[in-house]
């Protein structure tokens, strides 16, 4: 027997460099960009490690302001552009999707490839952008001063970000046009997983909104460079318009930062309630609903750049819809757990952290939607800590509810549950002490983008960075039990969730062309109902 | 593959039509029509861009998705345009008490107020 | 018969542009054009920006886009757009002709909107020449007489932005039908298989499509002097 051999899989198939770096396979692909995208977390964490550390006391007394600003600039750069956007999509989405349509690969391997190296290259011109000098102007690159008063490296920077916006689009056409045409035979609409509808909701946004920023940038650079005036007062430009462009993409970004980890939420919630997700076609209508309302409302953060009030209540109003299919998806989880058998593993300790505080970031959104409320905490911690929730306690638990949920299948392997749930709990612990603080310390008048303020604001600001240290930690521990699950972790068969799902149906890790036969679909996606409830 | 096949005569009639339409285009352009010179240029270029993406780009045989698509990116760049001018269209209608200047536009308010005093308070 | 590594037998024969991970070259071909009509949504977008901008500072600023206007040559922006449309019906014509499987039509048609198109750009290079010898061109060594000068250098900023984003189209759009041309002397396309020439087919009648906007919107504002 060969008992000895493992079966051939996409990792061992081919161990060369050369065939990591020329692959086609879309799961080698994700975890070619989970690399990067790790680098880039921790890039950014170190400098909100600056931040935080500055921020302990009231004076300017760690940094410049000078350098405060690049510090703060480089962390929003590259948790933006090269974590929170590409996280699920480029990493699960890449590894799962095929698998969940019972596809060989996506529709374009070579267009596939082609966006992690555009990806790669972006990031080396910001990295680079960042280590000769730094950027100053806040990620936002707000004109005049990104086209006129800084003199950092704004170019480079603007570079970066324009070359990787390609990666978003590319992937988003590809996903696209392999949700269209590569379903397997019976795999209708209707029987699509939900991370599959949030990937694809996700891909519109990316093939309509990044190509807008890409313009944007390119004439910052142009202006930068050439003197061209698109924004330039002095010559009759609007600074104003920039903010429209800009945000007429940023903010459905953050939609694409949101929808597929609340794709995978569902996902994992289903399996670990042993449940149905109630009212499927609710949350898959929702994914599009906030994908197209999502171009509605981008004036939202202009509200006190100058714009008409008139103007402003209209997109105020279309704030507040678009938070609606949100809601519709949050309530539609909870209703998911009710009656459920809930199996408390690790993913689901995730799950249940994503929930409480995706809903409080949700919340405070609202109060920042109300225009007349807006007035007083825009440009405070209160809008700070707002998109912290959503964008770490949302985005990133949604992704590590995924991570820990495909882990086993990505890689063979099963890591310590033990640790895992320990991690969660840091996380949210951490988070909270984090971030908590900030809401009173804006609804206050703590500026954002400062680093002195009133001595009366220290006691919340020690809060703040004491959590930031638990967060750390909870973050440091997974990349300890994955890497030590890769060696020593018990190795597992197709289905160690006892998951629905085609990418269940197929060994661990996966072929190379991921199924031996063509897989064919019969049935809804969480038929959890026909399985037995056994748990291991 | 089975994509249509146009007969040549389409698309020389295409091409026929888009030359008239270019010719028109330039001639109404030095006619006066005050301002609306910009919309029948922008009507005339819409209609031979539609004229192309039917017949040149074999939309009117392609799919319904393929439709549905071409009508997205036009839908999406009619938001951008249409809804960022709700706030450069509706600037200066509201006449704050101190004035308005807003970098660019013809509306500016120098010195004392134009905005309503408390009449109702006077007049009573 | 026997069971390859695909798990199936070889009764057919692949088509040699087959790309495995499809079950079909039908389905191939219909993933193929819907991601290059995803790709040209993408651009529409990306043009759009630039037209985002040019709408507010057209309807800010009249009197200074008319006289900027004027100073663009109607006659080489016509021609180009005569020359533009044909290209595009030559293009037409190129598709036209692999889809019934004449390679010398494919052949020709290809070359001659190769030639057109390189037409449009010697043009246009004589277009900016004659901007920068008159000193349009923006930044520091911009002048445009009249009280409008500040704000025909924005008229300028949108012109070259806008021509230039579409001749660098132009160029990559000259290095695709290069390729797609060898591919069609070499033999390549069939019936069963034409899709490098459908795609590039539509990639460049959507330059096309850019320019029958940007005509109208750079070379003809109030050439009937209403506004100044």
């Amino acid at each position: 027997m060969l008992a000895t051999e493992s079966p051939v899989n996409y990792l061992n198939v081919n161990t060369s460099v050369a065939s990591w770096l020329l692959t086609k396979d879309h799961k080698r692909i994700a975890i070619l960009y989970m690399v990067v995208v790790t680098i880039a977390f921790i890039l950014g964490a170190i400098f909100a490690a600056g931040i935080r550390l500055e921020l302990m006391t009231p004076e300017g007394d760690l940094m410049s302001s000078d350098t405060y600003n690049k510090l703060f600039t480089m962390h929003g750069v590259a948790m933006v552009f090269f974590v929170l956007i590409p996280v699920v999509p480029a990493i699960l989405g890449n590894f799962a999707l095929p698998l969940m349509l019972g596809a060989k690969d996506v529709a374009f391997p070579k267009l596939n490839l082609l966006s992690w190296y555009i990806f790669v290259i972006g990031f080396i011109f910001t990295i680079v952008a960042m280590v000769t000098g730094g950027v100053d102007t806040g990620w936002t690159f707000y004109p005049p001063y990104s086209t006129d008063g800084s003199d950092s490296n704004v170019l480079l920077a603007g570079i970066g970000v324009f070359i990787t916006g390609f990666s978003s689009i590319l992937t988003g056409l590809n996903f696209m046009v392999t949700i269209h045409r590569m379903r397997a035979p019976g795999l209708t609409w209707f029987r699509l997983p939900l991370f599959v509808w949030a990937l694809y909701a996700t891909s519109l946004v990316q093939v309509l909104g990044t190509p807008v920023i890409a313009i944007t940038v390119a004439m910052i650079a142009v202006e930068r460079a050439f003197g061209l005036g698109f924004f330039d007062p002095r010559l009759g430009g609007d600074p104003v318009l920039f903010q429209h462009l800009f945000w007429f993409y940023s903010h459905p970004a953050v939609y694409i930062m949101i929808l597929p980890p609340m794709g995978a939420i569902s996902e994992v919630i289903a399996c670990f309630s042993r449940k149905n997700v109630f009212g499927y076609s609710f949350v898959a209508f929702s994914s599009l609903a906030i994908a197209i309302f999502g171009f509605l409302v981008w004036a939202h953060h202009l509200f006190v750049a100058g714009i008409s009030p008139y103007s402003a209540l209209v997109f105020s109003f279309l704030t507040y819809a678009v938070a609606i299919p949100s809601a519709v998806k949050t309530f539609n989880w909870t209703a998911t757990l009710y009656r459920g058998a809930i199996w408390l593993k690790a993913p689901m300790f995730w799950v249940f952290g994503f929930l409480g505080l995706f809903l409080i970031g949700g919340l405070t959104g609202l109060f920042t939607a109300a225009l007349g409320i807006d007035i007083h905490i825009h440009d405070t911690y209160f809008v700070v800590a707002h998109f912290h929730y959503i964008m770490v306690g949302g985005a990133i638990m949604g992704y590590f509810a995924g991570l820990h949920y495909w882990w086993p299948k990505m890689t063979g392997r099963m890591y310590s549950d033990t640790f895992a749930k320990l991690s969660a709990l840091l996380v949210f612990v951490g988070f909270n002490l984090t971030f908590l603080p900030q809401f009173v310390l804006g609804y206050l008048g703590m500026p954002r983008r400062y680093h002195m303020y009133p001595p009366e604001f220290q006691v919340l600001n020690i809060m703040s960075t004491a959590g930031s240290s638990i967060l750390a930690l909870g973050y440091l521990l997974p990349m300890m039990y994955f890497t030590w699950s890769l060696f020593k972790g018990e190795k597992v068969g197709a289905n160690p969730w006892l998951a629905t799902g085609l990418e269940w149906k197929t060994q661990s890790p996966p072929l190379p062309h991921n199924f031996p036969v063509q897989p064919v679909v019969t049935e809804g996606a969480y038929e959890y109902s026909k399985r037995e409830i056994k748990v291991a | 593959m089975s994509g249509h096949i146009s007969p040549k005569s389409s698309y020389y009639g295409v091409f026929a039509a888009l030359m008239v339409m270019t010719a028109l285009t330039v001639g109404v352009a030095f006619i006066p029509l005050g301002t609306l010179n910009f919309p029948v240029a922008l009507a005339i270029a819409i209609f031979k861009a539609t004229l192309v993406i039917l017949f040149f780009m074999h939309v009117k045989y392609s799919s319904r998705l393929t439709k549905m698509i071409v009508g997205m990116a036009f839908f999406f760049l009619a938001i951008l345009l249409l809804l960022t001018m709700t706030d450069y269209g509706s600037r200066g209608w509201y006449a704050s008490p101190r004035g308005t200047a807003t970098a660019g536009t013809q509306v500016t308010v120098t010195g004392p107020t134009q905005a309503r005093r408390p009449a109702a308070a006077e007049a009573r | 018969m026997h069971a390859d590594a695909h798990g199936h037998g070889h009764e057919h024969v692949h088509h040699p542009a087959h790309q495995h991970h499809f079950q079909t070259m039908e389905q191939q071909a219909e993933a193929s054009t819907l991601g290059m009509w995803i790709f040209l949504v993408t651009e529409v977008m990306f043009f759009g920006g630039l037209l985002m901008a040019y709408l507010l500072y057209r309807v800010w600023y009249p009197e200074a886009w008319s006289e900027a206007s004027q100073e663009l040559d109607i006659v080489l922006g016509g021609l180009n757009t005569v020359v533009l449309i044909a290209s595009s019906l030559t293009m037409a014509l190129a598709v036209r002709a692999a889809q019934t499987g004449w390679r010398k039509g494919t052949v020709v048609f290809l070359l001659i909107t190769m030639a057109f198109g390189l037409t449009f750009l010697i043009v246009k290079f004589f277009e900016y020449r004659e901007k920068f010898e008159t000193g349009h061109v923006p930044g520091p060594n911009f002048h445009f007489e009249g009280p409008f000068g500040s704000q025909a250098e924005i008229f300028f900023s949108m012109y070259f932005a806008l021509t230039g984003l579409h001749a660098l189209h132009m160029v990559v759009g000259f290095g695709i039908l290069s390729v797609v041309l060898w591919m069609a002397w070499k033999n390549r396309f069939s019936p069963q298989w034409y899709t490098p020439v459908e795609l590039s087919g539509l990639y460049w009648h959507f330059v096309d499509i850019v320019w029958i906007f940007l005509f109208p919107l750079l070379y003809l504002v109030d050439r009937a002097h209403n506004v100044a």
